[in-house]
């Protein structure tokens, strides 16, 4: 029952990007299709459940003072093999997606998980907890993504259901910022 | 001539905060005040000029010459964590009240990805759109500074005009920080123009 609060909190009531707003520049950046937005999210769950359950299972090894540099350390490894894993087997999102991959390491989601969760729990409930924050934060950026590619080029997932020119402002760079405004507004509406 | 067009590519056609989505944190964080968005803007011009120096030598001299350049993502981050830890440490002797006015931003700037992003562009050699010698370092540093003052000036926009928002009757769903992000939407509108520029 517990684990099951773990994993869904990170859905709606704690969601990383909606509510707690951490970890916006990728959100903004990558989100111009749902494909990219989730992609991205995706990544970045990896990198968020891999370093949680290293870092519950190393936290009493660690003196509390070089914390906060042995989290940095370990997440940064686990952002290069995704990085290396991506480039090797999915060059044409690796390419599109391109700085952020490397920037997964100063997503302050990772960090901000690593800190308040994994280093004071245990393994199972570190891995859930990162896994749902992780998903919650792929949908957001998979909703805002489908939501611009919707409006500026009228098509899905890569599937244009009409055969014209969308507004282009929403897959541009204003387009990001006005998209994750309302969504934000959108969803504090309904949290209350 | 060509290091003035890179300042100019870097500040404004293709400004960081705006255009490239990098550093939205301090972006949405410290811009309540204009006086400490030009504080948090001349932090990451020293910190962004200093780590892109660091990380260039390490990853000219270091990486490259040993084959290991997937070590980047791990050796620069240290570099830049270290860096400022050293900033703050100089910034709490010289200036307590700035140290004051940017409290819990200064750590951060470890987690700005402006920093590490341009430290990964310069490292990458991808930045250099002017045609000039990506081998030396000089390039490199006009790209950081240009980097940096765009981000001082996105911020130092923003705070202004967050300033005069305070009285503005907002609905009650907006308030905060979707309200700041419309009008960053806005702010980047604006920028698109300067696209032509170059």
């Amino acid at each position: 029952m517990n684990n099951w609060k773990n994993f869904t909190k990170g859905f709606i009531k704690e969601n990383p990007v909606l509510i707690m707003l951490l970890g916006c520049c990728p959100t903004l950046g990558t989100t111009t299709s749902a494909i990219n937005g989730l992609s991205m999210g995706l990544a970045t769950t990896f990198v968020l459940v891999c370093s949680n359950i290293v870092i519950s299972l190393i936290k009493n090894l660690i003196p509390d003072k070089v914390r906060i540099p042995s989290y940095i350390v370990v997440i940064a490894s686990f952002v290069t093999v995704i990085d290396l894993l991506m480039q090797a087997y999915l060059p044409g999102i690796y390419e599109t997606l391109g700085l952020f991959i490397p920037l997964i390491v100063v997503n302050c989601i990772v960090l901000g998980r690593a800190e308040a969760f994994a280093s004071k729990n245990g393994v199972w409930a570190s891995c859930v907890d990162g896994l749902g924050m992780g998903l919650g934060y792929a949908l957001a950026l998979m909703i805002l993504g489908a939501v611009r590619e919707i409006l500026g080029s009228l098509s899905i997932f890569g599937w244009q259901f009409i055969q014209a020119d969308g507004i282009l402002v929403f897959v541009l760079a204003p387009g990001a910022f006005f998209g994750l405004a309302y969504f934000i507004a959108v969803v504090r509406r309904f949290n209350k | 001539m060509a290091y003035i067009l890179i300042i100019i590519t870097a500040m404004l056609v293709n400004n960081i905060v705006l255009a490239q989505f990098l550093g939205i944190c301090p972006f949405l964080g410290v811009s309540g005040k204009v006086k400490t968005a030009v504080g948090m803007g001349a932090a990451v011009l020293f910190v962004m000029v200093l780590a892109t120096i660091v990380t260039w030598l390490v990853q000219t001299y270091i990486l490259n010459k040993l084959g290991i350049q997937f070590m980047q993502t791990v050796a620069f981050i240290l570099i830049i964590a270290a860096l400022v830890q050293m900033v703050e440490i100089i910034l709490k002797k010289i200036s307590p009240s700035l140290y004051q006015a940017l409290g819990i931003f200064l750590p951060l700037i470890t987690t700005n990805c402006a920093i590490l992003g341009v430290a990964i562009l310069v490292g990458n050699g991808t930045y250099n759109s002017m045609g000039l010698d990506a081998t030396s370092l000089l390039p490199a540093i006009v790209f950081a500074i240009g980097t940096a003052l765009g981000f001082m000036l996105a911020l130092v926009i923003f705070a202004g005009i967050r300033e005069h928002m305070a009285k503005l009757p907002i609905p009650e769903g907006m308030k905060g920080v979707p309200a700041a992000l419309v009008v960053a939407g806005i702010l980047a509108l604006a920028f698109m123009g300067f696209s032509g520029l170059v």
